[in-house]
């Protein structure tokens, strides 16, 4: 048998199928991340070809989660993980939801751009684009933090949250405003509300892959444990 | 640093609810402290404290030659009649030295049974083999005797498969049969603990499967310590599990912790499977 250095087999193929699992999270994260800037600049260069586009690719992010999910339980049924295999497998399955549901809110932020194709923006957007590298910055971390094994990292995510959810009321605040000073702005306001809304729930999405990170590498399933 | 607080307090009630945990938990049946088995100028076991909870099933698992065999024969002084053999360290039954010279190794096996790899039922009847251990101890009554044969088979969960050829030999039971008949002769004397030495490496994933489900029923009125090199039978059906490497006890553990999240690396690396 092939083995390694100290004489202990290496179970090449678990290995490999193992390496591929994390491969396939990382690619799906780059993915999505891809969904949210390309929604983004559709939403504010007011690009309903790229919102379309967008739109579309969430097929592809549906596909690569599936992908995940069926390695996954390929390796439980077959190579009965153990440990830290077993709670990077899991950690895997959960994380690939978490990045689904991101390119869902993705992909409804496109729509959103869709929906206000030819209107002209009634204010320059700050907030919101702040919102939205915020949570990119958050979603590279939380992948990088799957990807070196660093808790600490992971954990340091729900602190980066807090910064988020700031804006968000500040930007809910500011939006209720426009909509009681004129009803014409009603409409542009509550689709600008939902987009916020969209990037305070990746924002959330982000932090459970910190914590599924943060349960791979400790072995604890909560926050506190 | 105010978000490292909340954390610090929750590590200290974990603390403090394990020690509570302790102090409430299963009694202990059986303890080692600091035991050492030399078999002529060779260590095999190395120093190994272990507190074993009565009624629940305790698994040994590590590569071979690791020392657990070794230690679960400690439990009713097998290693005693092998030549060569130090025992070193104590070993607690209810508080009692098991390896004190005023202890009688044959009582001590009659208090703590031992099923083998093979099963090894006597060259009999189905009914002698379990009458077998009664009458050594002095029981002559028949009707007494048919009562613990079937109790004992009942317990067994082998009664309904046998009750009508209780006087044919043994060896027409299947495997599976042979080594739940071998589990309820051991029954049969009535002891405290329940050694089991590979019970299933002979058996086929269905017989494997059924003696799991009686050693789960076991475990209700009986100590149960199973070796096992298949250590997904080890996560099935234990409640602690201890790992072995080298005549070490690396580390002795609740099972669910042992193969979810194990604390040394030497054990990540034996339940990941990166040798074995």
């Amino acid at each position: 048998m092939i083995s390694n250095g100290n004489g202990l087999p290496i179970r090449s193929e678990y290995r490999e199928k193992l390496a591929r699992l994390r491969e396939m999270v990382l690619e799906m994260a780059t993915f999505v991340d891809g969904m949210l800037s390309r929604g983004m600049e559709a939403l504010q260069q007011n690009n309903s070809d790229l919102a379309e586009e967008v739109r579309l690719s969430d097929d592809v992010s549906d596909a690569l989660n599936y992908g995940i999910e069926e390695l996954a339980i390929n390796l439980l049924a077959l190579q009965q993980p153990m440990a830290r295999d077993l709670r990077e497998i899991t950690a895997a399955i959960r994380i690939a939801t978490d990045l689904e549901r991101i390119g869902d809110y993705s992909k409804d932020i496109a729509k959103v751009a869709r929906r206000l194709r030819g209107e002209p923006l009634y204010w320059p957007l700050e907030d919101i684009p702040e919102m939205a590298r915020l949570v990119a910055t958050m979603l590279r971390k939380a992948i990088s933090a799957f990807v070196d094994r660093d808790a600490e990292a992971a954990r340091g995510l729900a602190h980066d949250d807090e910064a988020v959810d700031v804006i968000f009321k500040r930007v809910t605040e500011q939006l209720m405003d426009h909509m009681r000073e004129d009803p014409r702005y009603v409409f542009q306001a509550t689709h600008l509300l939902f987009v916020a809304r969209y990037l305070e729930r990746i924002g959330d999405h982000t932090v459970n892959v910190g914590e599924r990170v943060v349960y791979m590498e400790t072995g604890r399933l909560t926050p506190e444990g | 640093m105010a978000a490292q607080t909340p954390e610090i307090r929750a590590s200290q009630d974990v603390t403090r609810s394990r020690s509570i945990e302790a102090s409430t938990g299963p009694a202990i049946k059986l303890s080692a402290q600091d035991l050492s088995v030399f078999y002529g100028k060779f260590q095999a076991l190395k120093g190994v404290c272990m507190d074993i909870p009565e009624r629940q099933i305790t698994a040994l698992i590590g590569p071979s030659g690791c020392g657990k065999s070794t230690f679960l024969r400690c439990l009713n002084r097998m290693n005693d009649v092998l030549d060569g053999v130090r025992v070193e360290g104590q070993l607690l039954m209810d508080g009692v030295n098991i390896y004190d010279r005023r202890v009688d190794a044959v009582e001590l096996r009659k208090r703590v049974g031992m099923v083998f790899q093979q099963p090894n039922p006597f060259p009999m009847s189905i009914f002698d083999n379990i009458a077998y251990g009664p009458r050594l101890h002095g029981e002559r009554n028949r009707s007494r005797l048919a009562e613990i044969v079937e109790n004992t088979l009942r317990g067994a969960a082998l009664w309904d498969e046998v009750k009508d050829k209780l006087h044919q030999s043994a060896f027409s039971l299947s495997g599976g049969q042979q080594q739940r008949l071998c589990i309820a002769r051991v029954m049969a004397v009535q002891p405290e603990v329940i050694l089991m030495d590979e019970p299933c490496s002979a058996l086929d994933p269905n017989a494997t499967f059924r003696i799991e489900e009686l050693m789960t029923q076991l475990k209700q009125d009986y100590t149960v310590i199973i070796v096992t090199h298949n250590m997904y039978q080890a996560a099935r059906v234990s409640q602690k599990t201890g790992f072995f490497l080298l005549g070490d006890l690396i580390e002795f553990d609740e099972t669910a912790r042992i193969f979810e999240a194990p604390s040394d690396k030497r054990t990540e690396d034996y339940v990941q499977g990166r040798f074995g």
